[in-house]
């Protein structure tokens, strides 16, 4: 299934400051690691070692929080849109 | 309150005039109290916009002097003030622009200590902090006397609104970040930058947020978070929810006042 992951302006340093990207995966945990394959060390930004994701970054599918979902095994369909939002906390 | 006097129904005719509104409404927000935590880049055009519209009692809180590297975007401040309280040179400024409005300054820093007494006395809290701590801190409070809190964060070219309510099923801010990032994960706005226009943005939905709450009017952004993109050009909104295990709010919660 194609699917393009957004990636937020923090982590676009080490995507080579790439704002979106097309993947191939059927579960969100799957598209994240083909985003880790393309570039190495970003996973370790988003998740944590046990790789559930870190409780200050939040995935959504479509519009809808992975959490309320079934977290990284949330099924993904042709055409979903990956966003990645990590806490951000200027003022 | 009485009746507005002649002059406060010149200087308000263009919310006077506005539908669900009046001078019902506008009466309603010179009788509020408003308490904005910062100063800086989205506390600036905040509490510029809450003084215009006749807020009548705006609390600052702020423990930073002002800096030059701030007025690129802290347009609240002057340049002559550099070296200042930033709440001293903001209440001067908003005086100058409306004198219904009655300032009250607290140059400290906001602590799971003070907080408490800090947010009893107003009836919306916005968030114009700049690090996750102080945010818990106030979401804690806030959660603990029922006070809006309206959020807004910022970084780079991207900005994002909230409020919480803490209506029953509502989410909290630590519902959306369970947990802070480690020390070094957010680098400070010194380093990444932060463009001009985001925090005017997000500020402005900020004080949308507190009229339409202190008006009673209009659908807020509960349950949903604004996401802005500068360079994209994009306004997107993502769904929040409340989460069931939250440590604050959640079924299992202590008393959550941490």
């Amino acid at each position: 299934m194609a699917v393009t992951i957004r990636i937020p302006h923090l982590l676009r340093e080490l995507t080579e400051g790439k704002d979106a990207l097309s993947v191939d995966a059927s579960t969100a945990g799957e598209a994240l690691e083909r985003l880790e394959e393309r570039y190495p060390g970003i996973r370790a930004r988003i998740c944590r070692k046990d790789a559930s994701l870190q409780g200050f970054v939040n995935l959504y599918v479509n519009d809808e929080d992975v959490r309320f979902l079934d977290r990284l095994n949330t099924p993904l369909k042709e055409g979903d849109v990956l966003t990645i939002l990590p806490m951000i906390a200027g003022g | 309150m009485d009746r507005l006097s002649k002059e406060q129904r010149q200087r308000y005719a263009r919310h006077i005039a506005l539908p669900n509104f009046g001078e019902k409404g506008q009466r309603k927000i010179l009788e509020s109290r408003v308490l904005c935590v910062g100063v800086g880049g989205l506390g600036s055009p905040v509490v510029l916009y809450l003084a215009g519209a006749g807020v009548g009692t705006l609390g600052i809180a702020d423990s930073d002097v002002l800096e030059l590297p701030n007025l690129q975007r802290q347009v609240v401040h002057s340049s002559g003030d550099v070296g200042k309280p930033k709440v001293e040179t903001a209440k001067k400024r908003l005086r100058e622009l409306n004198p219904d409005v009655t300032v009250e300054t607290f140059h400290e820093r906001v602590t799971a200590e003070n907080v408490h007494n800090l947010v009893a006395d107003y009836d919306v809290v916005v968030d114009g902090c700049d690090n996750p701590e102080t945010r818990y801190v106030l979401n804690a409070a806030c959660y603990s006397a029922k006070k809006p809190f309206v959020h807004g964060s910022i970084f780079r070219y991207e900005g994002r609104a909230t409020t919480f309510t803490y209506d029953p099923g509502t989410p909290c801010y630590r519902c959306i970040y369970p947990s802070s990032p480690p020390p070094g994960f957010l680098p400070s706005g010194a380093e990444a930058g932060i463009a001009s226009p985001v925090p005017g943005l997000i500020g402005m939905i900020q004080v949308a947020e507190v009229l339409k709450l202190l008006l009673g009017e209009g659908d807020l952004l509960v349950g949903r978070m604004v996401l802005y993109d500068m360079l994209a050009m994009t306004f997107r909104e993502v769904r929040i929810a409340k989460d069931p295990g939250c440590s604050l709010c959640g079924k299992e919660a202590g008393a959550g006042l941490s």
